[in-house]
């Protein structure tokens, strides 16, 4: 009762905002945006080599192949269903073929869509495209990863159309949906802080939009302000808070965070899971100069120093508690943990010898909510073809509902102090309903 | 004693319930065509099928399994009469050593049966928890597209029906 009544206010919620976004669209008369005249594709040689490389960069600091891509498609031709709370909408095709893709548009088309999610025909684009952070990037970048885009080979690729359900299909809604939410302008860096820490902000807010996932977002999809990278979701997986309210029992630093950022793990926090894992991928090409400065600026926002949990004895190696010190008597989830768990996680497995963290030092194990767990139970960090990288199995087809929940219910008794997490099965239905993502 | 049904038949086997279904097949019930390989849920030699869906049966510890339905590659045909997937795999010689092919054929049942019309990239992602180090592959392909059309030849109403 207490769950539809809530969803019954939600739509309340959701119907008023929608008629106040109208008629700010509306009144601002800015609905209607003119088309951009089509250009002939540009040749190659139009563009440095130079600017190409950095538009290179920029894409994989952007990653925009993780949208772009569909699964085992050509990268940047589209097609990838992105689920958002309104319906489906599918990344387009963003090669330089004409009658598909880009190839079109001219810098200033692909500026204005960029800046202020318009696209060359002057139809509003979804805010999944994250043009609320991109509107932030400089000119230079922006005609870098033009010139990057410009130049992949032409793929002749139709994405499918969105589904999304009414009214959110009439696009000129987000008209009122920018007025609310879309804030002109240019990042600016602060004048307190260094050039790296400044380049680093410059990257995570109007390049890399680690917002988009990390960040909460209010009802109509907008990240909510005052709550920047305070955790959030992605595509259902837990994205955790990037700044005080971390819950990893070790603190990051820049160097822990470069590393799990290019390489997808770090010994003192664990493996990059979920659409976490291709972001990591698209980062090993960039120059590490910028993942570094991204790092800096990340861990900047972290709680510093350990923070060891209370009244629990401390190892030498991570300075936080020993979990082979807690014993929790729970014989169904001992044979669960022992037999499908233990070979790699247990406290003398190989892999566990080879350097890989107690599940102690684990985010999800530590997180609010147990949706990161479960959705690692369920899905693992399957293989990846043509990336090196951790692995672990999917255990949806073996494991219930029931014994899942059993499961979580026991590593966060054993491996945090935190309290138990509440209503643990239906978060694995709903992570079952969802389904893996990437 | 915890009971498990296997290929049908029902068994109580004296074990702890960590026990990995790998062992109290191949130690208990002398079913030894998994394969012990990783042990880690790595490579997919010791594939089993559990209420239609593949698993590793080296990191399915048996308590999970009162209730549920194991089939292994015993259950699929003898050596006599194989079933129309081991026969695909045998026509096509799809093993080199061997020792991965148990897991791949059930590997593959279980993903002709939800799919009995499968795409090349269907099979290949179908497939893809499972390694081979003799590097069988294309042949392994082959036998896969081979079962799928001896399947559907066998079943045209219910191929048609997908």
């Amino acid at each position: 009762m207490a769950q539809s009544a809530r969803i019954r206010l939600h739509r309340y919620v959701v119907v008023a905002v929608v008629i106040l976004a109208v008629a700010a669209g509306a009144a601002g008369a800015i609905a209607w945006r003119p088309s951009m005249p089509p250009i002939a594709p540009p040749d190659r040689a139009s563009f440095a080599e130079t600017e190409v490389a950095r538009g290179a960069a920029l894409a994989a600091l952007g990653d925009c192949a993780a949208c772009h891509t569909a699964e085992n498609g050509r990268p940047y031709t589209g097609g990838r269903g992105i689920p958002t709370p309104f319906g489906i909408v599918y990344a387009t095709n963003i090669t330089p073929d004409p009658a598909t893709g880009i190839g079109h548009w001219s810098l200033d088309a692909f500026r204005r869509a960029m800046r202020d999610g318009i696209d060359r025909a002057g139809r509003h684009l979804y805010p999944v495209l994250p043009y609320p952070h991109f509107t932030r990037a400089t000119d230079d970048d922006i005609a870098a990863m033009y010139a990057f885009l410009m130049t992949r080979a032409p793929v002749q690729q139709k994405a499918p159309a969105n589904a999304l359900t009414f009214p959110f299909n009439w696009r000129p809604l987000l008209a009122g949906w920018n007025v609310l939410f879309l804030r002109p302008g240019m990042w600016r860096p602060d004048p307190s802080k260094d050039a790296e820490w400044n380049h680093g902000a410059y990257l995570v807010e109007a390049i890399s939009h680690c917002g988009a996932c990390h960040t909460p977002h209010n009802l109509l999809g907008a990240e909510q302000g005052g709550q920047a990278l305070a955790g959030g979701e992605a595509e259902g997986w837990y994205a955790p808070p990037l700044q005080a309210g971390s819950p990893a029992p070790v603190s990051w630093n820049a160097d822990a965070l470069a590393t799990y950022l290019r390489t997808g793990f770090d010994a003192g926090h664990g493996a990059a899971a979920g659409p976490m894992a291709p972001v990591t991928h698209q980062l090993a090409t960039v120059p590490d100069a910028d993942v570094h400065t991204i790092a800096v600026y990340v861990a900047s926002l972290m709680p510093s120093g350990p923070t060891p949990q209370a009244g629990t004895p401390q190892t030498a190696a991570t300075g936080l508690a020993n979990p082979a010190a807690r014993s929790v008597a729970d014989p169904q989830a001992l044979a669960i943990f022992n037999g499908a768990c233990g070979a790699c996680h247990g406290a003398d497995a190989p892999m566990t010898r080879a350097g890989a963290p107690s599940l102690a030092l684990g985010t999800a194990v530590n997180a609010p909510t147990s949706r990161g767990v479960v959705d690692m139970i369920l899905h693992g960090l399957p293989w990846r073809e043509g990336h090196a990288g951790p692995y672990m199995p999917a255990f949806s087809a073996v494991l219930t509902d029931a014994q899942v929940a059993v499961l979580a219910t026991y590593l966060r008794a054993r491996y945090s102090d935190r309290p138990p997490w509440q209503d643990v099965e239906a978060t694995v239905q709903a992570a079952r309903r969802q389904g893996g993502g990437t | 004693m915890i009971k498990l049904t296997v290929n049908g038949q029902e068994h109580a086997v004296d074990a702890e319930p960590d026990t990995p279904l790998l062992y109290v097949l191949r130690n208990d019930l002398g079913l030894n065509g998994a394969k012990f390989g990783c042990g880690l849920g790595q490579c997919g030699a010791c594939t089993v099928i559990v209420d239609g869906a593949a698993v590793f049966s080296c990191l399915t510890p048996i308590a999970l399994l009162p209730g549920r339905q194991v089939t292994t590659i015993e259950g699929l045909g003898t050596e006599d009469a194989p079933g129309p997937v081991q026969r695909a795999f045998m026509t096509e010689q799809a093993a080199q050593c061997g020792y991965c092919i148990a897991g791949m054929v059930m590997r593959a049942q279980a993903l002709l049966a939800h799919t009995p019309d499968p795409s090349e990239q269907e099979i290949r992602d179908g497939l893809n928890p499972n390694l081979c180090r003799c590097g069988t592959h294309m042949r392994i392909l082959a036998a896969v597209r081979r079962a799928a059309s001896s399947l559907r030849a066998a079943a045209p109403t219910k191929a048609a029906a997908q």
